[in-house]
């Protein structure tokens, strides 16, 4: 049913029609409004058996998913940012486990300093905790990754987060296709556990492994993240048949069939580049962009397929692997790595902790890539000059103080806002 | 003899473990026998596991779940936090587990529990669920999902077998380590050595002032009196807290087979407190048949063998029969059990 509905209560709604058991929800920005949904749906009724726990942080919600799921019931929370790191050691325990849980990831820049805002860096520092990792580049997506989601973990026993870029997406209101019960009970079977605690065959789950098997614990992940890489199309195919319409997937690309220069991003950020490819299209520029949905398991093959015959890659991130670059760019430079005729690759950092990524900034780097290339990371509309002028400042004094606040005291001055 | 008249005599029968007073089990019927006395007993947690010899967090932890195991028709599940009791029961293939036990981390035992009671109640299962872990994975990394439980009175009991320190690490200091024992974080160096006065918690109280349907102490030198209270706390849904004393040889520095002894002396020198609470309050203690100066309780530790250097007792042995004399004050530890 077509519904104008905030990008949260979407996902909430596509969340009760997976049936999930057990949700345990906790509060951060900016995907509260998921749990709230969600929560709202239970008290109702409209969602029935399933066992809504508000818990005291975000280590037990995920801890209590792990108990639920152990215990053969399909188990859902969500979280961002802070929340991600809180749990963290949860997050890696649950993969480790094989515990198929899934989990909505409202995207938020991590702190200090703290911000609320929209980027990449709390998935990214989870990249390698086993969880396979879905981005959505609009809400319809959104809901339909999270259908998807519960699917691909309970056939691989694996659990998956799927991003949501916060604000930008779980707080804006888009016309939203919600799928009817009869699609999504079709599509998505009742979780029938690999394993379970269960009185009547009792199993030790969870046991101390040593050096002569963690080796091989570890390589049967990823061989199962190996064998998403097939899935997740397959899954997408399927999806297509029952709901009508194509979503998900490793990867789409747009417009890149005959493309020298070829973007890769992720999430809602895509919608805005897209604008860019046909505006630069329409100037008779050559140039596409790869969607990436499926950042974990990363689909080395089918993005060096599409990437293969282009001569300028940018890959567009919003996060940082500090001392690196941006994280993304180094997978992407790994999958071309083999190529004999490898196209030049562009890093740009853009949109951290919530800062626009305009069209006019876009144009300018798609333009700078292939007319005045970079080395390294080029962090987009970066303000130099604020940045100058810290450095100089901390080189003269010792006791130079916190970096944020200091910034920030110049953004002040210079727009005269009042002082202290 | 009709039941009320047995009820009565066995209100005035008491039950002390061999090594103390003998009267055992052989006085009364095999319906009233103990748990581990029983030859119908679950064993859940089997022979062969890879305790050191004397372990009384072993000792402690079969005969809860066996208990527990007897109150729920062996319909029960166990979460376990890292720790000693984890290691040592599943070096897999190897596991000493004869019922379904999920281990995933040290300080989330609790709220993992909190899933697999969810579960339960979804799935429409009878199964009960069991929490446990050692006093660092319950009164420091996992107090936080502990409080959680309890407050939203998940239908879990959580056992804490309190030896009093981060055994399985190498003997460090936990929040439920008695002032003045030496640990590796502690050590008996300096001008007051050994753990610090004026620091720790009690857990036990902790779990009361939750106001949750029970939480109960207890020790492995009363085996009817911990097997009780784990069937009594089996029949109670909601959150429920057991906090069981169990010595620990290497930590400790004791000899193996002083366990039960140690163990013994804690509760009759007052410095570990016996007690049942429900609905926040305090409802029984069990009294001190047999008051010792604390003293002799610490004098066969080697955790304490600096407050006895050259002959001459450390002043704080004072201090710690002093927090021994506020508890038998406190908790009521003297006098009769049915006064």
């Amino acid at each position: 049913m077509l519904k104008q509905v905030e990008g949260s209560h979407a996902v909430a709604e596509a969340i009760a029609l997976c049936r999930p058991e057990v949700i345990c929800a906790y509060p951060i920005t900016p995907q509260t409004h998921i749990v709230e949904g969600v929560g709202e749906l239970v008290k109702s009724g409209a969602l029935q058996n399933c066992e809504f726990i508000n818990v005291e942080s975000e280590f037990a919600a995920l801890s209590v998913a792990i108990g639920a799921s152990a215990a053969g019931a399909r188990a859902y929370t969500a979280t961002a940012s802070q929340g991600l790191l809180f749990m963290a050691e949860a997050v890696y325990n649950a993969a480790g486990l094989g515990l198929p849980i899934v989990m909505t990831l409202g995207n938020r820049a991590i702190g200090a300093p703290i911000n609320i805002w929209n980027d990449h860096s709390d998935a990214m520092s989870m990249r390698d905790a086993g969880w396979m990792q879905l981005f959505a580049e609009n809400n319809q997506e959104a809901v339909d990754l999270h259908i998807i989601a519960f699917r691909l973990a309970e056939e691989l026993s694996m659990p998956v987060m799927v991003c949501v870029d916060g604000f930008i997406l779980t707080h804006a209101f888009e016309r939203v296709d919600i799928p009817e019960q009869a699609q999504v009970d079709a599509f998505l079977p009742p979780y029938d556990p690999v394993q379970v605690l269960d009185p009547d065959n009792p199993a030790s789950i969870g046991a101390m492994v040593g050096p002569e098997a963690f080796t091989e614990v570890r390589f049967l992940a990823h061989y199962k993240q190996r064998q998403a890489l097939r899935l997740i199309p397959a899954l997408s195919d399927d999806f297509a048949k029952i709901f009508g319409r194509a979503s998900g997937g490793l990867l789409r690309a747009y417009r890149t069939e005959d493309a020298e220069t070829i973007v890769v991003a992720m999430g809602s950020v895509v919608g805005t580049i897209k604008d860019v490819v046909d505006e630069l299209r329409d100037e008779g520029q050559k140039i596409g962009v790869v969607t990436l949905v499926s950042y974990r398991p990363f689909p080395v093959e089918a993005l060096r397929d599409i990437l293969k015959t282009a001569k300028h890659v940018v890959v567009i991130e919003k996060s940082v692997s500090v001392g690196l670059g941006g994280p993304l760019a180094d997978n992407t430079d790994g999958a071309l790595r083999n190529l004999d005729n490898r196209p030049l690759l562009h890093s740009a950092i853009a949109g951290l902790g919530g800062r626009p990524i305009t069209r006019a900034s876009l144009k300018r780097l798609f333009h700078d890539a292939v007319h005045a290339p970079w080395e390294g990371p080029f962090f987009l509309d970066l303000n130099e000059r604020v940045v100058g002028r810290e450095i100089h400042r901390v080189r003269k004094v010792r006791r130079s103080g916190a970096t944020a606040e200091n910034i920030l005291r110049q953004l002040a001055l210079a727009s005269h806002l009042p002082q202290e | 003899m009709d039941d009320s008249t047995l009820a009565q005599q066995q209100q005035k029968l008491k039950y002390y473990q061999k090594g103390t007073f003998t009267v055992g089990n052989r006085l009364v019927s095999d319906a009233e026998r103990s748990v581990q006395a029983s030859a119908e007993r679950s064993n859940a947690l089997t022979s062969g596991h890879r305790a050191c010899q004397g372990c009384g967090e072993a000792l402690g932890a079969r005969y809860a779940i066996d208990a527990a195991m007897r109150a729920t028709g062996n319909d029960l599940i166990a979460v376990n936090a890292t720790g000693c009791l984890e290691v040592f029961t599943t070096p897999y293939p190897e596991t000493s587990w004869q019922l379904p036990w999920l281990h995933s981390l040290f300080g989330n035992a609790a709220a993992v529990a909190t899933g697999v009671a969810a579960a339960q109640r979804v799935k429409g299962k009878a199964t009960r669920v069991i929490a446990q872990g050692g006093d660092g994975g319950t009164t420091d990394i996992g107090f936080q999902c502990l409080s959680g439980m309890f407050e939203r009175n998940d239908d879990v009991l959580y056992i804490c077998y309190d030896n009093e320190g981060y055994m399985n690490t190498g003997v460090q200091r936990s929040s439920a380590t008695p002032p003045a024992a030496r640990t590796a974080t502690t050590p008996a160096l300096g001008p007051e050595p050994g753990n610090v006065f004026g620091t720790g918690k009690f857990v036990p109280k902790i779990a009361v002032a939750h106001g949750i349907p029970y939480v109960a102490t207890a020790t492995v030198a009363d085996l009817r009196d911990l097997e009780a209270k784990v069937i009594k706390a089996m029949g109670i849904r909601g959150a429920r807290y057991i906090q069981i004393n169990v010595p620990c040889p290497l930590g400790w520095g004791a000899p193996s087979y002083d366990t039960i002894k140690l163990a013994r002396l804690a509760v009759e020198c007052g410095l570990y407190p016996i007690f049942e609470a429900e609905h926040g309050r305090i409802t029984q203690s069990r009294k001190i048949r047999r008051r010792i100066p604390v003293r002799d309780y610490l004098i066969l530790q080697k955790r304490y063998a600096h407050l006895f250097r050259n002959g001459v007792d450390d002043p704080r042995v004072a201090r710690l029969q002093a927090i021994c004399d506020a508890h038998i004050e406190d908790y009521g530890l003297l006098g009769d059990d049915e006064a």
